[in-house]
């Protein structure tokens, strides 16, 4: 009973005004130290230098909703680039009328993205799903059929591609980069060095190249006659660069396994196919669900090079936007939309990635 | 299909095994049959390029690199012009390659070591604007980054008659940054030796230290004498040479700055954007190593009593840098594979003159294999580079 006042009566004690509240939070984590009061001094006069001047120049001296003339007049930001130009920016050359088809095609991405979300969704009957919708959004975008104008693919730009270009990219290089990572882990001689190679190799140049390999030097292996459009040759090149990221993320999956494992399936009686796809793979391919997402995150960001073999991706509309010579000089203001989309997309994947990490882990 | 032997006396080697089933010789057989394949792909597509150069009357070969370029490039470090061959070209475009690499390699490690710990600060405010940095930058593509830059410097920045001065000296206008430099001077080749005579005395005085530690057990003061020698050099040539302070400033005339050193807008905007990109990981990674050191590592290295400065020298640094230096090396690559992007903005890299060079010769295969071997090899010698700092730092365990 004693002991029980005592500790009431101790614990009724206020703590000291300075360690509790805004005060007391400051003190811990503002200036818990001469060094950080000074760096905490420091950081305020620069943002004070720096947010203000912003704030001024973003939302209170910009205009809106205005025309070029008078946003050359202004001092601030001229936001009203975006809602002029939002149309051929999202969406590029494709025809004005028909734009409603990629914009669906985009919101039955982003649906089957969220639904994917949920792990519980993690079903077959997802991958069906996954399947009839990306054939729907290639039929949207490409047309021909239920009354839809046809759309020629040399149309086909802005945001859609790059979406295209990024998710056709990983899904057809995953299955890919497996079987190269699996070929690398080969008993066979041949295929083992075909494998390191080819993944050495493509890990050894950056994506231009193969771009440019892709735009200029492929066309000549092709006989005579035989064309393949840009779009796909590009897809290609993104394709074969990804695989081989991809190889690389599921070679540490397959490295992470423990040898029991192969040694158990091989006293059942399994063969090579049925070890890997019974018992190897599910685990591997498991463990690398996040490094593979932060794949997409880069797949995604590399496509933005296809400007340079002058695809129309989100970036090669926002450039042929500003040599508009209305809206010439604003490149800021467009050049940050654009950087906000990107953003958009990236910090939902990674932020995603790291609760996957969390709820994958395993604590092996 | 897989049933047991009857029995094991059955399963003597007198039935033979049919070589489908025989996992050795299957194997030899899927592996002729894949490069067989290869080869028959390969063979098809050389006959195609064949009949396609033969057709175009593209000539092969390389040829080419003894031509005339007859093409002007903007920058570059060695004597170049338009009647040099397109050899000298590449040379030029790789050695830009090089030098925007190197700079940007440097800066931004320091730059990415400064963020990293920040993020680690306790400093509430300094570490949430360290994460901020790090999350937005990385989540944007580079190539938008580059064009953000390069679109500041030709649209935002005024020109050079209005030409932003945020430090004496120094110039920021859409012709790029003008800064003074000190004015030619014959000491300053005497400067560059000194430094390198102080580089080699510090590399025997560190070796005949540590020897000397393990004879004898007394430490020397390696690092201050290090500093010590690194500064002392250079300013007693300088002081002897009669220690000329005379600068190159940059004085506006006409319509652009004449005098001291300027800095393309092409270069500075690809410089700041794959440092600022770059620099965003680095931090990342240097943030992973330092917390990759368990904090008892410094609890017990401070209760065997060494400083604080050994602590970090001894113990945190060593153990960080072994987790640190492998991705950091990686992401060294990366920024040197970026700094391909210079293309997209008018940099003359060597992915942008060979770009050019393929142009004017019509030689698409020869140009883009070029491109591809000159960063295989980079990247070749950075791994190797690894393996071999892998093997020297690797845990020996017991």
């Amino acid at each position: 009973m004693d002991n029980t006042t005592t500790i009431d009566a101790k614990s009724s004690v206020k703590p000291p005004v300075s360690s509790v509240g805004v005060v007391g939070w400051a003190r811990a984590n503002l200036f818990n130290s001469w060094f950080n009061s000074i760096l905490t001094l420091l950081t305020l006069l620069l943002l004070w230098k720096v947010i203000p001047p912003f704030v001024n120049w973003a939302f209170i001296d910009s205009l809106w909703w205005s025309t070029s003339a008078e946003c050359k007049a202004a001092e601030g930001a001229c936001w009203s680039i975006i809602p002029a130009k939002y149309r051929y920016i999202l969406f590029g050359l494709y025809p004005y009328d028909s734009q409603w088809r990629p914009f669906l095609a985009i919101i039955i991405l982003i649906g089957l993205l969220f639904y994917s979300r949920n792990r519980a969704h993690w079903k077959k009957s997802l991958a069906y799903a996954w399947l009839v919708g990306l054939i729907l959004m290639g039929l949207l975008l490409r047309g021909g059929i239920l009354g839809l104008a046809s759309v020629e693919s040399t149309l086909w730009g802005g945001l859609p591609l790059t979406l295209l270009l990024s998710v056709f990219g990983l899904t057809a290089a995953y299955p890919l980069g497996v079987l190269l990572a699996l070929g690398r882990q080969s008993e066979m001689p041949a295929i083992k060095s075909i494998c390191i190679i080819y993944i050495e190799m493509i890990r050894g140049v950056p994506l231009i190249t193969l771009l440019f390999m892709s735009s200029i030097v492929f066309p000549l292996f092709l006989p005579e006659g035989v064309s393949i459009n840009a779009i796909l040759r590009a897809q290609v090149a993104i394709i074969m660069f990804t695989a081989a990221y991809i190889a690389e993320v599921v070679r540490g999956g397959l490295q992470g396994m423990a040898t029991g494992q192969f040694e158990a399936a091989e006293s059942l009686g399994l063969n090579y196919y049925q070890t890997m796809r019974l018992v190897i793979l599910p685990q591997a391919l498991k463990i690398v669900i996040p490094p593979t997402v932060s794949q997409l995150i880069s797949a995604l960001k590399d496509t933005s090079l296809v400007v340079i073999i002058a695809l129309y991706d989100l970036l090669k509309t926002t450039q042929t936007t500003l040599s508009d010579p209305d809206w010439m000089g604003f490149s800021s203001e467009a050049y940050i939309f654009v950087a906000l989309i990107y953003f958009a997309c990236c910090y939902f994947m990674s932020s995603y990635s790291r609760r996957l990490e969390e709820e994958l882990d395993t604590g092996l | 299909m897989q049933s047991a032997p009857e029995s094991p006396s059955q399963a003597a080697p007198s039935r033979a095994i049919p070589f489908y089933n025989d996992p050795k010789k299957r194997a030899i057989l899927f592996q002729i049959v894949t490069v067989l394949m290869l080869g028959l792909l390969a063979y098809y597509l050389l006959s195609n390029t064949l009949a396609n150069l033969e057709k175009q009357s593209i000539a092969t070969g390389i040829g080419f690199l003894q031509k005339e370029a007859a093409f002007e490039i903007g920058e570059s470090a060695i004597e170049y012009s338009a009647a040099d061959t397109y050899g000298r070209a590449l040379v030029v475009g790789f050695l830009n390659t090089l030098i925007v690499s190197f700079i940007g390699i440097i800066i931004t490690i320091i730059m990415g070591t400064v963020v990293g710990i920040a993020r680690l600060s306790s400093n509430w405010l300094v570490s949430k604007l360290a994460g901020i940095y790090i999350e937005v930058l990385q989540d944007i593509p580079v190539l938008l980054q580059l064009f953000f830059w390069y679109a500041f410097f030709y649209n935002i920045l005024p020109g050079p008659r209005q030409a932003l001065s945020p430090i004496m000296g120094v110039f920021l206008s859409n012709r790029g940054l003008v800064f003074a430099v000190p004015a030619a001077h014959p000491v300053h080749k005497y400067m560059a030796i000194a430094t390198l005579v102080a580089c080699v005395a510090i590399y025997i005085i560190r070796r005949w230290a540590r020897a000397r530690q393990a004879r004898t057990g007394q430490p020397f003061p390696v690092f201050r004498v290090s500093l010590a020698l690194l500064i002392g050099f250079p300013l007693l040539t300088w002081v002897l040479g009669g220690a000329p302070t005379a600068m190159n400033v940059p004085v506006f005339s006409g319509f652009n700055f004449k005098g001291g050193r300027n800095i393309s807008p092409e270069f500075t905007a690809l410089l700041l954007g794959l440092i600022l990109y770059t620099a965003a990981y680095v931090a990342e990674v240097v943030r992973a190593g330092i917390q990759s050191v368990n904090k008892g590592q410094s609890e017990a290295a401070m209760s065997m009593g060494l400083k604080p400065g050994l602590v970090l020298n001894l113990v945190i640094l060593p153990q960080a840098l072994r987790v640190i230096i492998p991705p950091l090396t990686s992401q060294m690559l990366n920024l040197t594979k970026n700094s391909s992007l210079a293309v997209a903005i008018g940099y003359p890299d060597f992915v942008s003159v060979a770009g050019t060079t393929i142009n004017q010769t019509g030689q698409a295969i020869e140009g883009v294999a070029l491109m591809m071997i000159v960063y295989l090899t980079l990247s070749l010698l950075t791994s190797a580079f690894m393996n071999w700092y892998n093997k020297k730092t690797k845990l020996v365990e017991r």
